[in-house]
């Protein structure tokens, strides 16, 4: 099921939005920087659609702070609590 | 032409300035991180990799707290206006700019904020033992100015942090940054202010200011940051506390080229050319009869910018015939009256000569010849 899911990950500022780009791009992971879904957040900015695992994500984005993330499984979005986070 | 007023700002730029400008005008353009669309996604990009390579230049350890102003004196602005409040005292020297004096002074007289001037001597060196003596239950900051945009000295700033341990060092380092090595973990500076069209090659219109972790200042500007759009509040996380508005993105960007520039030629080999030329200048005019070289000539310890006086005429004359020339210098007080006062030289100033990485030696030999014409004269 783990295929079909794409989390949206959301951050305060542009800079950790970019700073996790560059973390991610070095790791090779399978993501694209989108603007902000509207129905997440009025933010005008951008964010991170990831199509990869989010385990394995977080340990290369853990001294990024996060504002929040969500899961998107093709009908609806749910906010994901993440270890990084708490 | 010969251009030796490299201190107010660097001219010409190194070919990576206009080019690192030139692209993003040409191609880029967008606001950065204000839409989400490629354009400004990219103008964002280059702000952030620029943050982050000022950042290590100046060995910080979080770029997010390395922000992005107009220029030395809004960085100064920010930490002295953001910083202070009623009833606080600060310790200063006798060698600032007014970029620190006039901020202060609005301070002394609005809110009532102590202000001590710590003496330097006649060479511009502040001793500690002075800053010590001054130091009261109050006192919440020490700003010094880390090389002079007079006479070129250059205080122990490391020194300095280690005599007023909590107190905040707040170091101004519009003329060192480039000039001579800063690296703010090593000197233990508390808040780091400077230009960046100096010695880091930027167009104008640009400064930075680095704060260390723990020190909160109240934001100089409020505004649109492209973040928390929802609220009418200003937000609380870095860097967009500090940078509302549309920034200098073009300037940005050719900060970016400058510092490509300084990296593929080498921090160490660049002062080391524009210091070169400060000796030959120093030589050449302590063989002139009746010239006088402010501060300490001989000394290590200085950036390249010189002062001096010819006796028999006012600094505004010299410089009027070395323009006549095609010689470009600055005459007058380099808005530090208190520098004048400490060196002698108020309120005539001085004739400030400031070679640059670009600067031949042809040229200033150049200069001297003709100077050595005006003495004669």
């Amino acid at each position: 099921m783990q295929e079909n899911r794409t989390y949206f990950l959301l951050f305060h500022t542009i800079h950790d939005v970019l700073k996790a780009e560059k973390a991610l791009k070095r790791h090779g992971f399978n993501f694209e920087l989108v603007p902000v879904p509207r129905n997440l957040s009025s933010d005008c900015g951008s964010c991170i659609k990831l199509k990869d695992r989010i385990e394995d994500v977080t340990p290369y984005i853990e001294d990024i702070e996060l504002d929040r993330c969500f899961v998107f499984d093709g009908k609806e979005y749910k906010e994901v609590k993440l270890k990084a986070d708490s | 032409m010969i251009y030796l007023d490299n201190a107010a700002t660097s001219f010409p730029k190194p070919k990576e300035t206009v080019e690192y400008a030139n692209n993003f005008i040409l191609n880029i353009g967008g606001n950065p991180g204000r839409s989400g669309h490629t354009l400004s996604t990219e103008a964002a990009r280059i702000i952030f990799e620029t943050r982050e390579r000022l950042t290590t230049f100046i060995n910080g350890k979080d770029s997010k707290r390395l922000l992005f102003t107009q220029n030395g004196t809004e960085s100064l602005n920010l930490a002295i206006l953001g910083l202070f409040k009623e009833k606080d005292h600060v310790i200063t020297t006798s060698m600032e700019h007014n970029s620190v004096m006039r901020p202060l002074t609005f301070l002394e007289k609005e809110k009532g904020v102590e202000v001590s001037i710590a003496r330097c001597s006649k060479q511009g060196r502040l001793d500690i033992k002075e800053i010590k003596r001054l130091i009261k239950k109050n006192t919440k900051a020490v700003i010094i100015n880390h090389g002079s945009n007079v006479i070129g000295n250059v205080q122990p700033v490391e020194e300095i942090k280690d005599t007023v341990r909590d107190i905040i060092l707040i170091v101004d380092a519009c003329q060192t940054i480039g000039a001579y090595p800063i690296d703010i973990e090593r000197d233990n500076i508390d808040i780091l202010c400077f230009s960046c069209h100096k010695s880091l090659y930027s167009i104008q219109g640009l400064g930075a200011i680095y704060i260390r972790d723990g020190i909160k200042l109240k934001p100089l500007k409020f505004g649109g940051t492209g973040s928390k759009s929802e609220f009418t509040e200003q937000p609380d996380f870095l860097p967009d506390k500090y940078e509302s508005g549309t920034p200098n993105t073009p300037g940005i960007a050719s900060l970016l080229g400058g510092l490509t520039f300084i990296e593929k030629t080498g921090l160490e080999h660049i002062i080391k050319k524009k210091m070169a030329l400060r000796e030959v200048i120093i030589k050449g005019l302590s063989v002139i009869n009746g010239i006088t070289v402010y501060g300490n000539p001989d000394g290590k310890e200085n950036v390249p910018v010189i002062s001096f006086n010819m006796k028999g005429k006012l600094p505004s004359e010299v410089g009027y015939e070395l323009n006549k020339k095609g010689i470009y210098v600055r005459v007058g007080l380099h808005c530090s009256p208190l520098a004048h006062k400490t060196i002698g030289t108020f309120p005539e100033g001085t004739v400030r000569v400031a070679p640059g990485y670009f600067t031949g030696e042809e040229e200033v030999v150049k200069f001297l010849e003709v100077l050595r014409e005006i003495a004669r004269k």
